[in-house]
């Protein structure tokens, strides 16, 4: 069980961008893809902002260009294959079945984005198998002729860190030799509404780790990443973007939607993460926080930060000021900025960022650093009911 | 390395929980789907608790207390839940306002308990476990891929004792919605006949059932667990029953080894033929048996099979209303189920005598 695993490829759109170039040019244009809601038919429209792709179904239908008017795509599905797609061609492979492989996807709300059309409209019922979570994983294997093996899971916010994590464990377990793994999440009034009614949206760009930071903006999009053993990859000579190196995954225990005050299951989520991988605090040279911008989480959050680094809080940002909290993708979508990070030797800003927290005594990156060594990255993922997961990737 | 199933609990639409007999007096449903017969509640939870739960994450949550009781564990290493449609109760409770009250007026109790994983995350708050947790919700592969991912934890070392278990509700305004796209048999009908009709759809079900596996071999066992594997997609029948030649291969047996067989059948003639195909041609010398007309069809009916399975390994007796053919075996000794919808993901699992 000492395999490593490599990642070969990497797919992203979000709000910033419906491919790794585009999301690249806007990071280095300091954009960020929070603005006022055009896609989402809601009466909110004018109360929040979000970080929606800006594109129509119709465009990301023609966007997958290979299109079959009746295999029933949500804007789940649609952003999914996008992203895999992207991955998939990104880590050169033509033929799925040259060798074992597999995906692992996640999703926190499946096909809710047409659940809320066809709950009360009858004329809309092909869409009622494709409410299901796992729906988009099937219409992502069988639009990239993935046949071996086919899993989805499904822990909230944290989904797609958790789907990264368990695609790495089948390779190590020599189930299989290479699997696209990630998540995708398209916005819905169930979740605007959702957050609405929890009273933890913020109606203007959302602030993390600002002391007078007022909530989350929501945000749309999939990342994929195809992860390989080492075998795999020495067998077709490939040049790997980076490593995944560590990775863990605790539960808070404390309350469904809150995060614990002293984030306990945070820490233990980077510290075993680190653990797992060999790695000291002082090796991690940037953090891609969870970063919500809500009281809870951001309070939380930095306070295992703090614990865990004490001694020097490396560099940290949290990109949800730039794409939104994508839920169910978020943890595959700061995978794969992660990835680009490592690969184009940038921090990212956290943007909206003005006055430090009382409670922590140390702020996150504000400006867009370029040019900068990075060995190892730390990610955090955190979820509803508790679910705390940590990524590590390492340069190749 | 070898894997053991030590305690297991199921609420189903049968009388499984905390029974005497097992699987006797079976229970009829004609309303077109079967719901579970529901402990009391009280005896295990704090009303306070119970209020906040729906259905699903009660017979969930229960089954999973129940479990760690019979396994005497207190702290599972890890907790690992499958559920294809996780809670439709309170998802639906949280859509209808946002469907008819325009937006508005909306409590953010059900939103809170509406994601997969919050069978999972109630079990971790109530025993303070903050360990490895994880919901698989692939469709009728989410307790099979909670089962690998169990059994690769125990393999990493990750954990010791991990409890496992898949839970799915069915609700009115859920089997309302399906039948607009004729996924269930029309009136009238009821689960015992389940086998017999010929038409297509089925009779959907609800349950949960969870187990504690450990990597320790205990006097409280109940079976060991030899291999599970799925596949995706896989096409034709040859495709399927080389897979279930390769599984038997890979746990170390032959074919002949094999003392039942316990296969999905939902009674849809459309999807059913696979099984037809099995019993046929591979499964001549094996005690065929099916579970569906227990429990009902649902995404995670398999842990209601593996509950079966595990308890027929222990007490050498195949329930009569299980049966589908008259085959003969003195000894049960390893068990397979089978399990596929649709013919999209089809599971493996391979049990034995603890």
């Amino acid at each position: 069980m000492s395999h490593r695993i490599y990642i070969t490829g990497a797919g992203i759109i979000s709000a910033i961008g419906t491919n790794v170039q585009q999301t690249l040019q806007s990071i280095l244009e300091c954009t960020s893809g929070v603005s006022k809601i055009r896609q989402l038919d809601t009466i909110y429209r004018d109360d929040f902002v979000a970080g929606e792709v800006d594109c129509s179904n119709r465009g990301l239908s023609d966007l997958i260009e290979r299109h079959d008017n009746n295999s029933c795509l949500t804007r789940t599905s649609m952003l999914g294959i996008i992203a895999a797609r992207e991955a998939f061609q990104d880590s050169g492979i033509t033929d799925p079945s040259d060798m074992r492989t597999g995906i692992v996807s996640a999703s926190a709300t499946g096909g809710m984005d047409e659940s809320e059309r066809y709950y009360r409209d009858t004329s809309k019922n092909q869409f009622i198998r494709a409410h299901q979570v796992s729906d988009s994983t099937e219409k992502i294997a069988d639009y990239l002729s993935i046949t071996e093996y086919a899993a989805t899971i499904s822990t909230a916010c944290s989904s797609s860190s958790n789907a990264i994590i368990f695609g790495a464990r089948l390779i190590k377990h020599n189930i299989l030799d290479r699997v696209l793994v990630g998540g995708t999440d398209a916005l819905s009034k169930f979740v605007l509404n959702g957050f609405r009614s929890l009273m933890i949206l913020d109606s203007e760009p959302c602030r993390p780790f600002d002391r007078d930071r007022k909530g989350l903006n929501l945000g749309e999009g999939a990342g994929y990443l195809v992860l390989e053993s080492e075998h795999a990859v020495t067998r077709h000579n490939k040049e790997p973007l980076c490593e995944l190196a560590g990775y863990a995954n605790t539960n808070d225990a404390f309350h469904q939607s809150t995060s614990s005050p002293d984030g306990k299951g945070a820490y233990m989520a980077m510290d075993k993460a680190m653990d797992s991988c060999g790695l000291d605090a002082d090796d991690i040279d940037y953090v891609n926080a969870h970063g919500t911008g809500t009281e809870s989480n951001d309070l939380s959050e930095g306070l295992a930060l703090k614990k865990i680094f004490h001694k020097e809080i490396p560099m940290f940002s949290s990109t949800k000021s730039i794409t939104g909290h994508t839920f169910g993708a978020a943890g595959a979508i700061e995978a794969v900025l992660s990835v680009i990070a490592i690969r184009h030797r940038l921090i990212y800003p956290n943007m909206n960022f003005s006055s430090q927290m009382e409670e922590l005594g140390f702020s996150p990156v504000t400006e867009l650093i370029r040019d900068i060594d990075l060995k190892h990255v730390l990610s955090n993922s955190f979820g509803f009911g508790g679910n705390n997961s940590t990524l590590i990737f390492s340069r190749a | 390395m070898e894997i053991f199933v030590r305690g297991a609990a199921c609420i189903s639409p049968q009388d499984t929980f905390r029974a005497k007999e097992f699987l006797t007096g079976i229970q009829r449903y004609d309303q077109g789907y079967l719901t579970c017969i529901e402990p009391y509640y009280k005896d295990f939870l704090p009303v306070k608790t119970l209020r906040r739960m729906s259905r699903n994450i009660k017979i969930a949550v229960v089954s999973a207390l129940e479990c760690l009781d019979m396994a005497g564990i207190e702290m599972p290493d890890a907790i690992s839940t499958g559920t294809g449609l996780g809670c439709v109760e309170n998802t639906e409770k949280f859509l209808s306002p946002v469907l008819d009250d325009e937006e508005q007026l909306i409590s953010p109790t059900p939103f809170m308990h509406s994601t997969h994983n919050t069978i999972g995350s109630q079990i971790a708050i109530l025993l303070g476990c903050n360990n490895y947790n994880v919901t698989h919700a692939h469709k009728n592969l989410a307790f099979e891929d909670a089962l690998v991912d169990s059994t690769m934890l125990i393999r990493e070392r990750e954990a010791e004792n991990v409890l496992v278990g898949g839970a799915d509700e069915i609700t009115h305004e859920h089997f309302d919605l399906k039948k607009r796209i004729n996924m269930w048999k029309k009136p009238p009908n009821n689960n015992i006949d389940l086998m017999k009709y010929t038409s297509g759809g089925t009779i959907p079900g609800e349950g949960a059932a969870f187990f504690l596996i450990s990597g320790h071999q205990d006097k409280r066992d109940y079976a060991r667990i030899l291999f599970v594997s799925s596949i995706y997609n896989p096409g034709d029948n040859e495709a399927i029953e080389g897979h279930i030649l390769q599984v038997i291969k890979e746990a170390g047996l032959r074919l002949v080894d094999l003392d039942l067989v316990i296969l999905g059948n939902n009674g849809d003639a459309d999807y059913d033929s696979i099984y037809y195909y099995l019993t046929e041609n591979l499964f001549n010398a094996q005690v065929v048996a099916c579970f569906k007309h227990l429990c009902g069809e649902y995404d995670t009916s398999s842990a209601f099979a593996f509950w079966t399975a595990i308890n027929i390994l222990k007490i050498q007796e195949i329930p009569p209303i299980m049966r589908l053919n008259q085959c003969k075996r003195k000894v049960i000794k390893n068990i397979l189920i089978y399990n596929q919808n649709y013919n999209r993901n089809h599971s493996f699992m391979l049990l034995s005598k603890a």
